[in-house]
């Protein structure tokens, strides 16, 4: 099934790419732009009936490798309709 | 420890694919301090009975993800780990620094740079931690300059391992100004606190993203970086 990770700079941790993307957007003309955080998306085809049981196995991917949990926060979706 | 002459000490330079600093590094130990090489490939397991085990610079696994994030799964690391809990002297340069925090063998992680750019310059280092494996020949508060080359040095940790990291001296170099100021301007990548290598706790794993090995003999137009190589040599006659 369907599996997408997001992972994303932490709350508070200075997100470099995230500040030039607001001033870029403030630059363009939306101004009611006030902040921007950038992260990335991880699209996971994975094997397995259960959904519980693939977002289990999931989290354990992100905490491993998917996102340095040292400044990154991330989530999991299971889409078992995709 | 053994009564060796330092000239037999042996380096294992481990190279992953995408290390591209892996010949400085060599031509250091065996060139200018007249030790044993050898290159470690990364999916060999043994250091081929090294002394010091140094992490090149370069671009591991292209940085895909994170910068060091795939190279710490490859094989050589656990035995890198291995050597490090034992007290071997390890030394990660630039890329090899990234790797040592993605694999925990040093607390904390880097980000992009503020400037979202890749810096290429000489900066020069306040010395602050002469008890290392890899910074003994220096002497406390010194200037160096050596090289930057990096997208991804801005360090950071969360605020208890900073905390920790600067109460038990673990912040080994911070970027300064000429006169040894650390301040906003002389900070090339905005680096928590400055900071531009650490150790862990035990002082035998040292990370640093500035180059000692593009800036090791005099050809060069500086020779500040050798003492680094050559403080390990020392460190293992006498720990």
């Amino acid at each position: 099934m369907r599996v997408e990770v997001r992972v994303y700079p932490k709350e508070g941790v200075l997100d470099p790419q995230g500040k030039a993307i607001a001033s870029a957007l403030g630059r363009l003309g939306h101004s009611s732009v006030t902040d921007v955080r950038a992260g990335k998306v991880f699209f996971l085809e994975v094997r397995g009936e259960d959904p519980v049981v693939v977002e289990a196995e999931t989290r354990r991917m992100a905490e491993e490798l998917l996102a340095n949990t040292v400044i990154e926060g991330y989530d999991v979706r299971v889409r078992p309709e995709a | 420890m053994s009564a060796v002459p330092a000239t037999r000490r042996r380096f294992a330079i481990v190279v992953f694919p995408g290390s591209n600093c892996d010949q400085d590094c060599y031509h250091v130990a065996r060139e200018l301090l007249g030790c044993e090489a050898e290159y470690v490939w990364h999916r060999d397991t043994d250091l081929k009975g090294a002394d010091v085990v140094i992490l090149p610079g370069g671009f591991a696994y292209g940085d895909y993800l994170r910068a060091g994030a795939l190279a710490r799964f490859s094989p050589v690391m656990e035995t890198v780990a291995r050597f490090a809990a034992d007290g071997g002297p390890v030394l990660g340069i630039c890329n090899g620094f990234q790797v040592l925090l993605e694999a925990g063998l040093l607390p904390g992680a880097v980000r992009v740079n503020r400037g979202l750019r890749y810096v290429c310059r000489d900066v020069h280092l306040r010395v602050e931690n002469t008890g290392t494996a890899f910074t003994r020949l220096y002497r406390p508060g010194e200037v160096v300059t050596m090289p930057i080359g990096h997208m991804e040095g801005n360090y950071t940790a969360p605020p208890e391992t900073l905390t920790e990291l600067e109460h038990s001296g673990e912040v080994v170099f911070r970027y300064c100004d000429p006169e040894g100021r650390v301040t906003d301007e002389a900070n090339p990548n905005g680096a928590t606190a400055g900071i531009a290598g650490i150790s862990n706790r035990e002082g035998n794993v040292v990370g640093l993203m500035p180059h000692p090995d593009r800036s090791a003999e005099p050809l060069l137009g500086n020779d500040a970086g050798r003492k680094m190589f050559e403080s390990a040599v020392l460190a293992l006659a006498a720990p």
